[in-house]
């Protein structure tokens, strides 16, 4: 039997990782939540497997998706990770040859070329030498990259890097260790046998001035030493991602999704992050404002390691812009939603007292204004406006009685009396018997297509007059004026409504591009969902995004949402007007509307626009 | 003297400062921005606390300036200041260029646009206006609404663009509250029967009068004052204002409906005097202009030969805008007795 002592750290190392892991992916799938168990055993025995499975070979072994974003780093994960797959499946075909069974000692393939000392005779003996020491240099430069980039990671194009936990901090030196040490256990072995290939052999050469007989075995038993370090680390620092992005690959590819609580989904997701850092640069917090120990790396270390503080979990703008970021796709965002979550309290109801009115008018539309819009009257005013000249038949829900949507509760963790406000609000729009909901805040509308079970469709209003426009209903004019869009968060990286706003801005003026646009768009610094940061905090996000928007100095700055209109308008920098209102003074009259009660208003409008 | 001033700013502060100089012999040169002088009182009816008539205050600061060492440029806006040796030298657009030994900056303030609170709804509702829009309707003694009725309620909404963080201004304008109670007054005078309340953060009643004023309002008219801020006001169906508002004394949300709504609007730095500071280095906070020290410098700055009067360096009312003027050109001469 090939056997030495030293291959005893490697094994126990092993079988404890493999221990751990089984008992970490058991108890994760038994906490998933009843909407995920369901769409994995739908789904499970489907093409989708398949595709998940080629899904794995890309961003877990080859990392294309950071590849794409930086190739230097996507090298290095490449070379770390598909190199080391490699080198161990290239290297158990080796040994299974070696030993003509594919059930040799497992230890084998590891610490073969210890083992195998007499000159090769198996099948392809000298080609699987070269491959082996090509793969082992593969894997050597991706380690040396690893180790420039915790030196100084702007050579990565990377601003700035996580800080590590002392767990981290131990699995990381071994496995920096690792392949420095099988390349001079190896070489010293081929110094004294010449079993080495193109690399271990030469340097086999080189050590021949050094008493290799006396340094082999520590070699070895230094290689399988940090090996067991790795492995017994490895569960419990940022490198269980490795295992555990495998399966979330699976989860998602079978339709599972973050739920409103935490469940096993959550904790899948949170130890497969990398803490690559990717969130950090994307995170406003840290580029405008230098806050940057709350970024989802760091919310989703501290959940992990179950000592988040209020601090971290409530500092966040839930913009999106890591969750876009996020090259495991990691949704970030609702999952700091989850753990702000409070208790509830059974059976307690927050909003009888409110009174709300049924609809008797039958209209054509219900439209909800919400709360921040009541801030921007003259939204609203646009808005009747725009019904009135398409002729459309609507009831304004919450023109003097209306509640909240319910999710800036929801966004700061009160589900509760966010679920009482939307069964109030959807006994509302139902009794309408509307055929849709329009509304004018996309914080509303996220919480009307995502919170809400809703008979009707829910448009937000730039995709309603989009339609009143090819529908005929509406002609708008070009008023001649270079406008630039500003995504709202919750409208285009929360929706997925880009086009819409665009379309209608297109029919009245010159639309112009600012550099970060649709799903890197930034956000105002208005955000109701931090309730962390101070207002000082908030005006540089806001400014730097102004900078950013008004590079190409438009005549308006064009948004779709009262909250980002508000912030962005206090920035005193350019006229900043929400689509509605652009699109109310340049309607070409076909008819004449009825006279709203705004004649005041419009008439200022159209003198700030000379 | 042979020595001249260049003044950039004809209101009180400019005026004042002006003559203090001429009496003592020295040339000055004041350059106005609009065709006439006296800046923002001109917009004003009565001044408080004592109901005196602007217009005589005008007529005694207008008075000032036939003073033969005084010439009164109009019409002209400056737009470049800058010191060259020991000259200071003032441009407008056109290239004109004014050359004197020292410059004052008495560029003033100009009142917050209301615009910038939509949620108020100034611009938007016929019957949201500005507490300068009462004194311009009160010069007729007509407050009226949009519809041309006598307002049954009135409300008064004090700090609007000041002590507003959101809107960037940190600091109280120290002159609505008591021109609140003072046009709360007017109106009561006008219409009796009417009801007319005022929306308060705190009243600041420190000049002297000011706090028997307030009293009076509440005893001899029945002003009626609520502690809380506004957060929004909307229109009714027949044209009203509803106000949405917090009482945060019996700290209960509250909804009121009244004919006429003014905005107590607060005081920014004018854009003169933003541009003119900048230029020179002498920018503060808000947009101010910034003195050397807040003692015995606070008409100086850290350019020598540069001086400050008036509401160019924060809100101030009228009768201490006179006092700083006039403490401006003892600054000045001394300065120049000291300069060659």
């Amino acid at each position: 039997m090939n056997f030495h002592p030293f291959i005893l750290p490697f094994s126990l190392g092993a079988i404890v990782l493999f221990a751990i892991i089984i008992y970490k992916y058991v108890s994760w799938i038994k906490k998933l939540d009843r909407k995920q168990k369901y769409f994995v055993n739908k789904n499970m025995f489907t093409f989708k497997t398949i595709q998940a499975t080629g899904e794995v070979i890309r961003e877990a072994l080859i990392h294309r998706n950071i590849y794409k974003k930086n190739p230097v780093l996507g090298y290095m994960h490449m070379s770390l990770a598909f190199g080391w797959f490699l080198l161990i499946v290239v290297g158990k075909t080796e040994s299974s040859f070696y030993a003509g069974t594919f059930f040799e000692e497992p230890w084998l393939a590891i610490f073969f070329r210890y083992f195998a000392r007499e000159p090769h005779e198996y099948f392809m003996a000298t080609q699987f030498t070269f491959i082996m020491d090509f793969l082992l240099l593969v894997v050597l430069s991706g380690v040396l990259l690893a180790i420039i980039k915790r030196m100084r990671s702007k050579f990565m194009g990377m601003k700035k890097a996580t800080k590590h936990s002392t767990f981290d901090r131990i699995a990381l030196s071994a496995l920096w260790w690792i392949f420095p040490l099988r390349l001079l256990a190896e070489s010293t072995t081929a110094a004294i046998t010449g079993n080495g290939g193109f690399l271990t052999g030469s340097l086999g050469n080189l050590m021949s001035g050094l008493p290799v007989q006396a340094l082999e075995l520590p070699l070895w038993w230094a290689y399988s030493t940090v090996l067991f370090a790795f492995f017994v680390a490895l569960p419990f620092s940022r490198y269980m991602h490795i295992p555990t992005e495998v399966i979330l690959i699976f989860l998602r590819k079978w339709g599972a999704t973050a739920g409103e609580q935490y469940s096993g989904l959550s904790d899948i997701q949170i130890n497969a992050c990398s803490r690559c850092g990717i969130c950090i640069d994307a995170c406003q917090l840290n580029f405008a404002a230098d806050i940057n120990n709350v970024q989802s790396v760091y919310f989703i270390r501290d959940t992990r390691y179950h000592n988040l503080t209020d601090d971290i979990a409530n500092n966040c703008l839930l913009c999106g812009r890591c969750t876009e970021a996020c090259p495991v796709g990691i949704e970030t965002t609702l999952i700091r939603q989850q753990m702000r979550n409070k208790a509830e309290i059974p059976g307690k109801h927050y909003y009888d007292y409110a009174d709300v009115p049924d609809c008797n008018s039958k209209p054509e539309v219900v439209y909800f204004a919400g709360c921040m819009s009541h801030l921007t009257p003259s939204i609203i005013i646009s808005m009747k406006k725009i019904f009135d000249a398409a002729g459309v038949k609507y009831w304004f829900m919450d023109e003097e009685k209306g509640l909240c949507c319910g999710r800036p509760m929801r966004q700061q963790g009160f589900v509760q009396q966010s679920k009482d406000l939307i069964s109030k609000n959807m006994r509302m729009i139902h009794s309408s018997g509307a055929k849709v909901l329009v509304t004018s805040c996309p914080i509303c509308y996220k919480s009307f297509r995502d919170e809400y079970v809703l008979e009707i469709p829910v448009l937000h209003h730039t995709e309603y007059i989009e339609k009143l426009i090819d529908s005929g209903k509406l002609e708008l004019k070009n008023s001649g004026k270079s406008i630039v869009y500003h995504d709202p968060c919750e409208l285009g990286r929360g929706c997925n409504v880009y086009d819409a706003p665009r379309a209608v801005l297109k029919e009245i003026g010159e639309l112009r591009t600012s550099e970060l646009e649709k799903e890197n768009s930034l956000c105002c610094g208005g955000s109701l969902s931090n309730s962390v940061i101070d207002l000082a905090t908030q005006t540089k996000i806001r400014d730097h995004g102004l900078e950013v928007l008004t590079a190409s100095k438009p005549d308006i700055l064009a948004t779709a949402c009262p909250l980002c209109k508000k912030s962005l308008v206090h920035g005193n920098k350019v006229i900043v007007k929400d689509i509605a209102e652009i699109v109310a003074v340049n309607i070409v009259n076909k008819k004449q509307p009825k006279k709203v009660q705004t004649a005041k208003n419009m008439n200022e409008f159209e003198v700030s626009y000379k | 003297m042979d020595k001249k001033v260049l003044i950039i700013g004809g209101g009180p502060a400019g005026i004042e400062t002006a003559y203090s100089l001429a009496l003592q012999d020295v040339k000055v040169v004041m350059i106005e921005k609009d065709a006439n002088v006296c800046g923002n009182i001109q917009n004003w009816e009565k001044l408080f606390p004592d109901f005196k008539d602007a217009e005589e205050v005008r007529k005694i600061l207008s008075q000032k300036l036939n003073h033969p060492n005084i010439e009164v440029i109009t019409n002209t806006e400056i737009k470049n200041l800058y010191p060259q040796g020991n000259l200071w030298f003032a441009k407008n657009d056109d290239e004109r260029i004014f050359e004197a030994n020292a410059a004052l900056l008495a560029t003033g303030f100009e009142v917050f646009d209301a615009k910038r609170k939509e949620e108020l709804g100034y611009g938007i509702y016929d019957n949201v206006i500005t507490s300068a829009d009462f004194e311009k309707m009160y010069k007729s003694r007509k407050i009226l609404t949009a519809e041309g009725r006598v307002p049954q309620r009135i409300a008064f909404l004090n700090c609007v663009g000041s002590r507003d963080e959101k809107v960037g201004n940190h600091y109280c304008s120290r002159v609505c509250c008591i021109n609140a109670v003072k046009q709360a007054i007017e109106f009561k005078e006008l219409v009796p029967d009417a009801k007319a309340y005022c929306f308060y953060m705190d009243m600041r009643m420190a000049g002297q009068f000011y706090e028997e004023l307030y009293r009076k309002s509440q005893e001899k008219y029945g002003v009626t004052y609520i502690r809380g801020r506004t957060s929004e006001a909307a229109v009714t169906r027949d044209n009203r204002i509803q106000i949405k508002a917090e009482d945060t004394l019996s700290a209960l949300p509250m909804k009121m409906t009244v004919d006429l709504l003014v905005l107590m609007v607060g005081i920014e730095a004018s854009a003169g005097t933003t541009l003119l500071s900048e230029q020179n280095d002498v920018l503060g906070l808000y947009g101010f202009a910034k003195p050397l020290g807040l003692y015995s410098e606070d008409n100086m700055t850290t350019k020598p030969g540069l001086f400050l009067a008036g509401t160019c360096k924060r809100p101030l009312t009228l009768p201490e805008t006179l006092a700083d003027a006039r403490s401006a050109a003892t600054d000045i001469i001394k300065y120049l007795k000291t300069t060659k």
